[in-house]
């Protein structure tokens, strides 16, 4: 039986697809069996994240309608063979997800995975509010910025409400925090949310700090999730939530700024 | 934040006043969650009819929604003007 893992926001551009090809990635490394799923119809953009943009032949929709079996839709990772996507329709029909579809995909593929990571788009439309429907555990990816604190608890209230465990009465899905973008340097200068004021404000269990990092983009313009870049810091920052997320005890890194030697101060490096 | 805001140490820093807004506007959010979103309109129209009879204000009246485990209570609250105000109701 698969775990499912929604990856939300709220607020666009916080870095949920970037966490997404991390996470997937990071547990597909693991060893685990991972698909990871884009639930944003009519603007895909995990298959570019993930460098397999060229390989969609079928999306979730067609899966959904029938138009293709799964096999047929899941592209399997060059890199990792335990990884999977299934990328998004760029259809603009924006009912062409269903709670009953996205139900019945998820059902077949939990048959075969371990974790299913929901890539949800941005907003709460239809594609956000399915892609935690079925969740288990959410990551709320957060920058440490007020609009995006202010999303993240709107989509808490959803999450807590409008879920199929909140619908059902079961044990409610776990929420994760993720703080992505975050700059230790500003935080000192008092110009920057720290990590304890987000905590504080959203009270969430922290899965992880994501340092703002040259290596996010370097990763997405080449299409290789960032985790891969095993020698950045977002990159080892990655590596530290999926361990943290599978339970093991890693102390979080990257809060702090980076103690600079002598020379370094002095040349400014 | 200028060397002499440092040192007169009165400037609040810019994150500090995000916090204390977002600390204010997630509470108030919270509250406000759950609740039917017909609240406002029930209350726009109650007001309407109430100013038939009565001349209130538009301020003092306020409908709000408690729920615990076994009940919900909707509750209605009517601040009447004086008496010198009230014998001269608005007919509509």
């Amino acid at each position: 039986m698969a775990r499912i893992i929604v990856v939300t926001s709220g607020k666009g551009g916080v870095g949920k697809t970037t966490t997404s090809a991390a996470i997937s990635m990071g547990l597909a490394l693991k060893g685990h069996r991972t698909a990871v799923i884009d639930f944003d119809v009519g603007l895909r953009n995990l298959d570019l994240i993930m460098g397999c943009e060229r390989r969609v032949v079928y999306d979730f929709v067609n899966v959904i309608n029938g138009e293709a079996t799964l096999n047929q839709a899941l592209i399997k990772d060059k890199r990792c063979e335990k990884l999977f996507i299934l990328p998004a329709s760029q259809t603009r029909d924006k009912d062409s997800l269903t709670v009953e579809g996205v139900g019945k995909v998820l059902k077949d593929l939990a048959k075969d995975f371990d974790y299913i990571v929901c890539d949800s788009p941005a907003g709460i439309e239809r594609g956000a509010t399915l892609a935690m429907y079925y969740a288990d555990d959410a990551i709320v990816v957060t920058n440490p910025e007020v609009s995006s604190v202010r999303d993240s608890d709107r989509m808490l209230g959803i999450l807590a409400s409008k879920s199929r465990r909140a619908e059902q009465g079961e044990e409610p899905i776990k929420e994760y925090l993720l703080l992505t973008r975050y700059s230790p340097v500003r935080v000192r200068l008092g110009e920057m949310l720290s990590v304890e004021d987000v905590q504080e404000i959203l009270s969430l269990h922290l899965l992880g700090v994501i340092p703002e990092s040259k290596a996010v983009l370097n990763a997405s313009n080449s299409g290789a999730p960032v985790i891969l870049d095993e020698k950045s810091d977002a990159g080892q920052a990655y590596a530290d939530v999926v361990r943290r997320y599978l339970g093991e005890d890693v102390t979080h890194r990257f809060i702090d700024e980076e103690k600079k030697s002598l020379l370094g101060r002095l040349f400014g490096g | 934040m200028g060397l002499l805001d440092y040192f007169r140490g009165t400037r609040q820093s810019s994150a500090a006043i995000a916090k204390e807004r977002l600390q204010i506007l997630v509470a108030h959010e919270r509250s406000e969650r759950g609740k039917p979103d017909y609240l406002p309109m029930l209350q726009k129209e109650l007001l309407e009819v109430i100013r038939k009879y009565v001349n209130v204000d538009p301020e003092s009246i306020s409908v709000s929604m408690e729920q615990d485990d076994n009940r919900e209570i909707l509750e209605l609250n009517i601040i009447l003007p004086d008496d010198g105000e009230r014998k001269k109701p608005k007919r509509v």
